[in-house]
């Protein structure tokens, strides 16, 4: 009983060990990148991984970068990284009910929830062969950190070293995010919701600038949605109580 | 540039990044049911999210400027190509990140 117990366990590791190899790739590249840029700006190895343990959000990593060396005030960082992250907010809010139950787990499940590890936990279909869901969110979630800060560390040891030839290879993320993009499209009927996020932000995009799209756009699709939940009536979206009656 | 500083700042990104991904657990979580709004905004982000987090990747894009967005928009075409007809998400992925690398480094 014991040794099927840590079987089961063992093959939901496994999995979320396979999911997140994408991830790999691209946060090992993405995380050597920022390593580098922080040595060259004279922060070391300390530094660079005391950014990855703790503020752990990509984009804001290599933001906070022209913060510490432009000397900037900490209202500004505070302002910016609000700016720079509030998309995680949705993240947030679409995991409400999946990480309810989570226990110990759930504090550094939603500390950890990436633009990455989100695209990994987001849909239901990456958990429906999983014994134990939360062991794998946990798995997917720590294997990503971990994969952050060796790219750091890799970054900032190798430093001005490395002259990278692997021009272009930080795609990887934008083709995971296509990828799984591609995969909600074929596995989900309706397709209001995704046509809701692609024009909202290309629309945001074109009128507010690739600096300042981002909070428009998360507001314009939460109103296009509710829009679409009004036309469609409540009854249906909810789903569950229809099923219920 | 001061030992100081750099801490503070990292302290205050952390902070606030820590704060805007526990927010809506905080203000929604704990044993009380969600609201039904939040539980179908939790089934329907997910889809407008991926779309928006793309859109984001691919924002320094200039459509105007040679290559016109070619190497991007070439290689997600292929990502989704390749998506439809294996269905394998490392050989998506590998094969597009591939195609990407080869355009900007080869062709354009």
């Amino acid at each position: 009983m014991k040794k099927e117990e840590i079987n089961v366990r063992r093959e939901d590791i496994r999995k979320a060990f396979i999911a997140s190899v994408p991830v790999m790739a691209g946060y090992i590249v993405l995380g050597a990148g920022f390593g580098i840029v922080l040595e060259t700006k004279g922060l070391g190895l300390i530094w660079a991984v005391a950014m990855s343990v703790f503020i752990y959000a990509g984009s804001m990593q290599y933001v906070a970068i022209e913060l510490i060396t432009g000397g900037a005030s900490l209202i500004t960082t505070a302002l910016t990284t609000l700016m720079v992250n509030a998309r995680h907010l949705f993240y947030g809010i679409s995991m409400v009910d999946k990480y309810k139950g989570a226990g110990k787990k759930k504090p550094y499940l939603i500390f950890a929830l990436t633009d990455e590890t989100y695209s990994l936990v987001c849909s239901d279909e990456s958990v429906k062969d999983v014994n134990n869901k939360y062991l794998y969110y946990f798995t997917v979630s720590l294997l990503n950190q971990i994969y952050w800060i060796t790219g750091t560390v890799i970054g900032s040891l190798s430093g001005r070293m490395i002259n990278f030839s692997t021009e272009g290879i930080d795609f990887a993320l934008t083709a995971l995010f296509v990828t799984i993009f591609t995969e909600q499209w074929i596995s989900e009927k309706n397709h209001g919701p995704a046509i809701a996020g692609l024009a909202s932000s290309i629309l945001c995009l074109v009128v507010f600038g690739k600096d300042n799209f981002l909070i428009p756009a998360m507001c314009c699709i939460v109103a296009v949605l509710g829009f679409m939940r009004k036309m469609q009536g409540k009854a249906e979206c909810d789903g569950k109580e229809l099923q219920d009656e | 540039m001061n030992s100081t500083h750099t801490i503070m700042i990292i302290a205050v990104a952390a902070a606030v990044t820590v704060l805007l991904r526990f927010v809506p657990f905080l203000i929604f979580g704990g044993n009380r049911e969600t609201p039904a709004f939040v539980s179908y905004l939790g089934k329907v982000l997910p889809y407008a999210i991926m779309a928006m987090l793309v859109i984001y990747c691919l924002r320094g894009t200039s459509l105007l400027r040679f290559p016109y967005g070619a190497p991007e928009l070439i290689s997600c075409a292929a990502v989704v190509v390749l998506h439809l007809w294996r269905r394998n998400t490392l050989i998506s992925i590998a094969g597009g990140t591939l195609c990407y690398m080869l355009l900007v480094q080869l062709v354009f």
